[in-house]
């Protein structure tokens, strides 16, 4: 770590609704300022170089690697993280399908998962058994197989395209 | 005492029902607390000075420039922590000629891998300590280096460890039978030279430990991501010098194990060594490359072997030469031995047969060191077995099915001893192949596959049966004199309001342990699962035991809380009938109500009954026991290991011009005995299936010829991802084992034994036509397009 990167910025940003003021060092990436500076814990740190997806969270409506943004670059950002989404209900039925399905062994890369998921369910229809595995396949899950979460999420679309009232955030 | 397990009527019938994880709605929620989740006040952080090189000497260590970084408080070397934690050697007494080196926390005077540590840097935050440990100077001095396996014994190769006179760890020969007359009157004979990858688990939470030493109490608490948190108290009690009753070791949520966190890491140890010597809570998170080059690997194997059979298909004889290379050390308690000690006594194990010769040769390498992993020997074992099964079976012109058929144990033949020396108490091939034809429609699928080949395109079907090793008891490890508990116990106790707490000796790291805990106690006691609690992975207060591996959490553990929740059942119906006036085999407990059995009418509930005893326990009778708590422990006694049984079948389509292989589907039949969680079973069987699909296709970790590990990232050390896997279907055959009440047996490690075997043999089954053969996992496009002979080399 050179001198540079030891240099600290200030950043303003909106945190699962909260406003947070923060002087950040510039190198921090923004998932150890979630788990560190704000206890957010429930997104990990994993592999660290962006390709596990154990530390996805919503930045500015897209899922993004937490481990590939700096928390400086989050300046006048809304990020949503699991906590967040789980407070506001945005996942709940995403999260009971996860439950029920047993959707999630270790629990993990569930956080991520789950907000991977919620990006392709927000483009609203229902879509193919081949489109959930595609679109999940930068999120790494060592324990189910991903069956299990590509019927859940599956099960999800089907419930909201079905007449389901809920208009959650960017739902187009 | 008897549960009627086939009625699923019964009341409190919970056994064998799908009912909700209770730590799910947690971790959905992000509200799981890993190691690295929990911060302590005074909380420093450790990073490790590494080797750079495979083999060195290890010269003057300068940590000047280390230790003028901001934030660092102190630099270790393996000297300075040699002072206060001793080193250990991982032999055990039953694996006969084990030898392995005294391996310290922190090298001292050679480095004998690339990633082993070297130095240890503490600072105040883990950004510092990394970089600290960046600017620490070693003066190393090359060293040769050691690492085809196949060479590591040969007269011109180096000798690693000098003082144990060769590279040789262990080795070991096991003959049943005339083998060379069987072979000599074969009527075909078949042979293949197999290879499995070098492998690691990949866990996606990695290494973690946090330490705190309170001098002042003389007590260590670790919260530590560990399978056997009771095994590494004792080691740190062990190694630190402190009595085990001062040592607690916490295990909360873990991110994945697989085996890989049930293994002594020295710089796990140092972690704890550190924290005594700082007397404040120190961490250790592995970053991802440290897990690729200190995670335990595996299965790094090269099998010849050959297979007799007669014209009708029979086997005869099979013959077995094992080699496989464990890096630089045995790794400490379990030993580096089992996995090939595993493919002795797993090779041809669903089989009916008479003479059988098997060998393994377990060598030392300057690689990471190699341990158990996910399903031990199982994938290499029957990827050796069904792989010469099927050619034998091509050879003869027999279809592959009905080649097991003829060749596996029959279903009433139990119980058998394999000429492995196996013990089988009761399996169910026949049943299990003939479920897997019907599931996935093996006539239609033969059809298939036809028209397929028809139009030019290339689809295969393989069978792959199998036997897996569960609930070991202590002729795994306790005989040869590892502090590995087989036995497990549990504390089930009722609480004033009626609701019952269990803490059970295993743990959870998302099988879903706690669930199969509390429908068992909800069962056993008579109340329903979600007023029962469970507590496991705290040394403190969890009742002794082995902790989670080898399939042993559900037969094991599971039989432990039955038989301490009819205890609590048994204490609470003397209480009840002494405030009824009956007796306590007129009552029973049912959903949290004292009932008559007869009618089912409610007497008392027990929130009524805990108010009694806990508050006016002066209105009972003088002298009545009034024990609301139980313990009880459970070990198996009549069989070494318990060992299940199923069968995969894959069927896939090889792109003959690229080499790429896709999966269709994927079946798998088991059989673990009594199901407790259906739902939760199967997902253990496709996880599973899903990791043997990762070694059969993607996983390989690759060195260069200085011993240099080369693919250490997720981005170039390929697992199975959604894009790529397939659904799979899974069916059950139920054969309880006698040795418990639960009937259970292990059900964590089938889908990754059988699901390599099954690829290989329809990826062969596809080329078949074309001349082509693969057995060297993985089974890359590179690979296969050699065997079609696309291109040379």
């Amino acid at each position: 770590m050179t001198e540079i990167v030891r240099d600290r910025i200030d950043v303003a940003l909106v945190v699962n609704g909260e406003p947070v003021e923060a002087r950040v060092p510039v190198g921090q990436h923004l998932i150890d300022f979630l788990r560190l500076e704000l206890g957010l814990t429930g997104a990990h740190a994993s592999c660290e170089h962006g390709v596990c997806g154990a530390c996805t969270i919503r930045v500015n409506g897209e899922a993004v690697r937490g481990c590939l943004t700096l928390a400086a670059q989050a300046d006048g950002a809304e990020v949503w993280t699991v906590e967040g989404l789980t407070d506001t209900g945005a996942i709940a039925d995403l999260q009971a399908e996860f439950v029920s399905r047993n959707a999630l062994q270790c629990g993990f890369c569930t956080p991520g998962m789950l907000v991977a998921a919620d990006e392709l369910l927000a483009r609203g229809g229902v879509p193919s058994r081949g489109e959930v595995r595609e679109h999940l396949s930068g999120n790494y899950c060592r324990c189910t197989g991903y069956e299990a979460i590509v019927d859940a999420v599956e099960a999800v679309a089907t419930a909201r395209a079905g007449g389901d009232a809920r208009t959650g955030e960017g739902g187009a | 005492m008897t549960i009627q397990f086939g009625n699923p009527d019964r009341p409190n019938s919970y056994i064998g029902k799908t009912v909700p994880r209770p730590n799910a709605p947690r971790l959905v929620q992000g509200r799981g607390r890993f190691v690295d989740d929990v911060a302590l006040p005074r909380m420093a952080h450790v990073a490790f000075v590494r080797s750079p090189y495979a083999h060195a000497r290890i010269g003057t260590i300068d940590a000047g420039a280390a230790k003028a970084v901001k934030g660092v408080l102190r630099v270790f070397t393996g000297a300075d922590l040699a002072e206060v934690c001793t080193p250990w050697v991982a032999v055990l007494a039953h694996l006969k000629g084990l030898k392995s080196p005294p391996q310290h926390a922190i090298a001292i005077e050679r480095a004998c891998w690339v990633g082993e540590p070297v130095a240890a840097v503490v600072a105040t935050t883990r950004a510092a300590a990394e970089e600290a440990a960046s600017l620490v100077e070693v003066d190393y001095e090359a060293l040769p280096v050691v690492t085809d396996m196949m060479s590591a014994l040969d007269e011109t190769t180096p000798v690693i460890h000098p003082d144990l006179g060769d590279n040789l760890a262990f080795r070991r020969l096991h003959e049943e039978g005339d083998v060379e007359g069987a072979f000599a009157g074969a009527h075909t004979v078949v042979s293949a030279r197999f290879r499995t990858a070098r492998h690691t688990g990949v866990t996606l939470e990695p290494r973690s430990i946090l330490v705190d030493w309170n001098p002042a109490e003389g007590q260590m608490v670790a919260w530590h991501a560990t399978q056997a948190p009771h095994m590494m108290q004792t080691v740190f009690a062990k190694h630190l010098d402190i009595p085990e009753s001062r040592v607690r070791v916490i295990c909360g949520d873990v991110g994945g194990s697989y085996g890989i966190k049930v293994h002594v890491y020295p710089d796990e140890v140092a972690t704890a060594a550190i924290a005594k010597v700082m007397g404040r809570p120190v961490k250790f998170v592995a970053d991802r490359l440290e897990s690729f080059t200190t995670d335990i690997h595996a299965r790094d194997h090269v099998i010849d072997a050959r297979l007799a059979v007669d014209e009708a298909g029979k086997i005869l004889a099979m013959d077995v030469d094992d080699w496989t290379g464990i890096g630089p050390y045995s790794v400490y308690p379990r030993t580096s031995a089992i996995e090939g000690n595993q493919v002795v006594n797993l090779c041809g194990g669903p089989y009916d047969f008479a003479n059988y010769r098997a060998r393994t040769t377990v060598v030392f390498q300057n690689k990471t060191p190699t341990c158990q992993y996910r399903a031990v020997g199982h994938p290499i074992a029957v990827a050796i077995t069904e792989g010469l099964v099927d050619m034998a079976a091509a050879e003869l012109g027999i279809d592959p099915v009905e080649m097991r058929r003829r060749n596996v144990y029959p279903d009433d033949a139990y119980p058998v001893t394999s000429p492995a020396k196996m013990r089988f108490e009761g399996l169910s091939h026949q049943a299990s192949l003939d479920k897997l034809v019907a599931l996935m429609d093996y006539e239609a699928l033969r059809k298939d596959q036809a028209e397929a080949r028809a139009r030019g395109v290339h689809r295969g079907i393989g069978i792959a049966s199998f036997i897996e090793l569960t609930n070991p008891s202590p002729f795994m490890y306790g005989i040869g004199g590892a502090r590995i508990s087989a036995q497990d116990g549990c504390t089930v106790r009722m609480d004033p309001d009626g609701s019952v707490v269990a803490l059970s000796g295993v743990t959870e790291q998302g099988q879903g342990t706690e669930a199969m805990l509390a429908q068992i106690v909800a069962e056993g006691v008579g109340v329903t699962p979600d007023k029962v609690r469970i507590v496991t992975g705290d040394t403190q207060v969890t009742p002794y035991g082995g902790g989670t591996w080898a399939s042993r959490g559900a037969g094991i553990g599971g039989e432990a809380a039955l038989q301490a929740s009819r205890a609590l059942r048994d204490s609470i119906l003397e209480v009840a009938a002494a405030m009824l006036q009956s007796e306590p085999g007129r009552l029973d407990i049912r959903a949290g109500a004292i009932v008559d059995p007869e009618t089912g009418e409610e007497r008392l509930s027990l929130e009524e009954l805990g108010r009694i005893v806990y508050f006016r326990g002066d209105t009972l009778p003088k002298g009545l026991p009034r024990e609301l708590v139980q313990t009880r422990h459970f070990i198996t006694s009549d069989y070494p290991f318990a060992f299940t049984n199923g069968v995969q079948a894959s069927y896939l389509e090889v792109d003959v011009e690229t080499g790429v292989v896709t999966l269709l589907k994927h079946w798998c039949v088991e059989d673990c005995g009594r199901i407790i969680n259906p739902q939760l079973v199967d997902e253990q069987i496709r996880g599973g299936i899903v990791q043997g699909l990762g070694g059969a296709l993607y996983e390989e970790i690759h060195y260069d010829e200085d011993g240099q590990l080369i693919n250490g990232s997720m981005a170039d050390y390929l697992v199975p991802m959604a894009a790529e896997m397939p659904d799979m279907i899974v069916g059950h055959v139920e054969t309880p084992t006698k040795e418990s009440l639960l009937g259970a047996k292990g059900a964590g490690e089938a889908g990754t034994a059988g699901a390599p075997a099954a690829v290989m043999n329809a990826i062969n089954d596809a080329l078949r036509p074309l001349g082509a053969r693969v057995t060297e996992m993985p089974f890359t496009p590179e690979r296969i397009l050699r065997a079609l002979g696309k291109i040379e080399g």
